[in-house]
C-alpha cells in the first residue's frame, strides 16, 4: 500500500471533512483519520436549522453528504481507527493509524475536534447507561413521569432540560455557580417551565444508587451543605474539551488545550494547520468548522505550493 | 427506520432466525442517535476481521426490538444503544449506551475465542 499523502486530515468532523473536500477537488492525495464516527459532533445534534443553504435536517444527514463528497473527489477516510504515535515537526510528517500502519505527508491539518466533558467522578462511570447520560434526545423517554437531575448552566444544559420536561414528572437543574451561562431567552423559559427546579453554586459529590441510579448528592459552594436529590436520571451537559492530548508539547496551545493558530490556520510547526472545535475561539457551530476548514485547506494548498518551488 | 450499512434484524422470526442459526452474534439495539450511531459504525468497521460472528443492528422501536429490550440482562438498561452478544443463543455479555471500539473488541475477543 502507497502510505505516502499530500495532505493528513486527523478529524472527520465538518473541520476535516471540508479540508478534505477542498483538498482534494485541488487534486491533492488525501487521507483524513478519525478514531471516532466521520461526523464528529455533527452527529450530536439531530437537527440542524441554521446551517445555510440546507433546510431542516439533521447532524447525521450533513456528515454523511460531507463523507460522500470527500470520497467522491477521492479521499480516502479511515475511521474508527485510533492515531498511535504522530511525528509533526519533521519535514515529511507521519501519522501511526491502529491496524493500519503508518502513512506520512508534507502537510497536517489537526481537526480532531472536541468531546463531552465529564465530571471525572468514578460513580459517573458506574451509572453510565443505567442512569447517566450525555444524550437528552436519546434517553429522555426512559424517564417518563420520573425524576431526574439536569447538570450545567450553559445553553445545552437549559434547553435540553426543558426538552426532558416532555418525559419527566420533574426536572432539577444543578449548576455549579450561582449564575447561569446560556442566553438569557432560554434561561426564561427553564424559569417559566413549572417542572424545572434549580440548585444554584452547587458542587456534584455522588451518585448512588443500588441496580440503577437513585439519588444524586450535592454540596453548596458557600456553606458545604449537602443535599440529596432523588432522581433516576441524570443528564450531564457541561461542555466540551478540546482532543488535543495527542499534540500537547509539540503544538501551541491555551491553558484550556485549545490550539494556537493565525487567521490563516497555521499553527506554530511549519505544514501543520488547525481547524474546527479544537482551536482557541469563541463560537463553536457546523458553519465557523466548515469555515476553519475551507481556510486551513487553502493555506495548506498554498503551503505546498510555495514548497514545491524551491 | 435504521439507515446503517449493517444487515438489519426487523423481524421475531429474523431474531429466532439468527441466534438459533449462529454460534456467535452481536446486536446492537438502537436508533439513528448519536449514541447508538458509533456502535453502528464500529460494527461496520470490524465485520470484515471477525468473519466468525454475525453482525446485526435492530430498530428498537421496530416490531423484533421487544427480543432485546425485555430481556433480562436488558432490565436495568436506560442508555441507547442496547448490545447484546449471543452465544449459541444465550446472552453472552450486554452493553448500555455508547462504547468505543476497544471496548466492543474486547468482548469480542473475550466471548467469541
Amino acid at each position: 500500500m502507497d502510505n505516502k499523502y499530500d495532505v493528513i486530515v486527523l478529524g472527520a468532523g465538518a473541520a476535516g471533512l471540508t479540508a478534505g473536500i477542498y483538498l482534494s477537488r485541488a487534486r491533492l492525495k488525501v487521507l483524513i483519520v478519525d478514531s471516532g464516527t466521520a461526523g464528529g459532533q455533527m452527529v450530536m445534534s439531530y437537527t440542524v436549522a441554521n446551517y445555510p443553504g440546507v433546510e431542516t435536517t439533521s447532524g447525521w444527514n450533513i456528515s454523511q453528504t460531507m463523507l460522500r463528497q470527500a470520497k467522491s473527489f477521492g479521499c480516502k477516510v479511515l475511521t474508527q481507527s485510533p492515531v498511535l504515535s504522530i511525528d509533526l515537526t519533521s519535514e515529511l510528517k507521519s501519522v501511526e493509524v491502529e491496524d493500519e500502519g503508518t502513512f506520512q505527508a508534507k502537510a497536517v491539518i489537526l481537526a480532531t475536534g472536541g468531546v463531552p466533558r465529564e465530571l471525572g467522578m468514578k460513580s459517573e462511570q458506574q451509572y453510565k447507561g443505567i442512569g447517566i447520560s450525555y444524550c437528552a434526545t436519546c434517553d429522555g423517554d426512559f424517564f417518563t413521569d420520573k425524576e431526574i437531575v439536569a447538570i450545567g448552566g450553559g445553553n445545552s444544559a437549559l434547553e435540553e432540560a426543558v426538552g426532558l420536561t416532555k418525559y419527566a414528572s420533574k426536572v432539577t437543574i444543578v449548576h455549579e455557580f450561582d449564575h447561569f451561562q446560556a442566553q438569557p431567552w432560554i434561561v426564561e423559559e427553564a424559569k417559566k417551565n413549572e417542572k424545572i427546579h434549580f440548585l444554584m453554586a452547587q458542587d456534584i459529590v455522588d451518585f448512588t444508587g443500588d441496580e440503577h441510579l437513585e439519588k444524586v448528592i450535592v454540596a453548596s459552594k458557600t456553606t458545604g451543605e449537602k443535599t440529596e436529590i432523588a432522581a433516576t436520571g441524570c443528564f450531564i451537559f457541561i461542555g466540551y474539551v478540546p482532543n488535543t492530548g495527542i499534540f500537547q508539547g509539540i503544538i501551541n496551545m491555551n491553558d484550556r488545550g485549545e490550539v494556537l493558530t493565525d487567521q490563516l490556520m497555521k499553527t506554530n510547526v511549519s505544514g501543520v494547520f488547525a481547524a474546527g472545535d479544537l482551536r482557541e475561539k469563541r463560537y463553536r457551530q457546523i458553519t465557523t468548522s466548515v469555515a476553519d476548514g475551507t481556510i486551513a485547506a487553502l493555506s495548506a494548498i498554498d503551503f505546498l505550493q510555495q514548497k514545491n518551488k524551491h | 427506520m435504521l439507515r446503517t450499512n449493517l444487515q438489519h434484524t426487523d423481524t421475531d422470526s429474523d431474531f429466532k432466525d439468527i441466534i438459533e442459526n449462529n454460534e456467535n452474534v452481536m446486536i446492537c439495539c438502537g436508533r439513528m442517535g448519536p449514541m447508538c450511531l458509533p456502535v453502528y459504525d464500529i460494527m461496520d468497521s470490524i465485520k470484515d476481521n471477525y468473519e466468525n460472528v454475525v453482525f446485526r443492528d435492530m430498530d428498537f422501536d421496530g416490531p423484533a426490538g421487544h427480543n432485546i429490550i425485555s430481556l433480562p440482562e436488558c432490565r436495568r438498561f436506560n442508555g441507547l444503544p442496547f448490545t447484546v452478544y449471543f452465544k449459541n443463543g444465550k446472552v453472552a455479555a450486554a452493553t448500555t449506551s455508547i462504547q468505543n471500539k476497544k471496548q466492543v473488541k474486547e468482548i469480542l475477543d473475550r466471548e467469541f475465542v
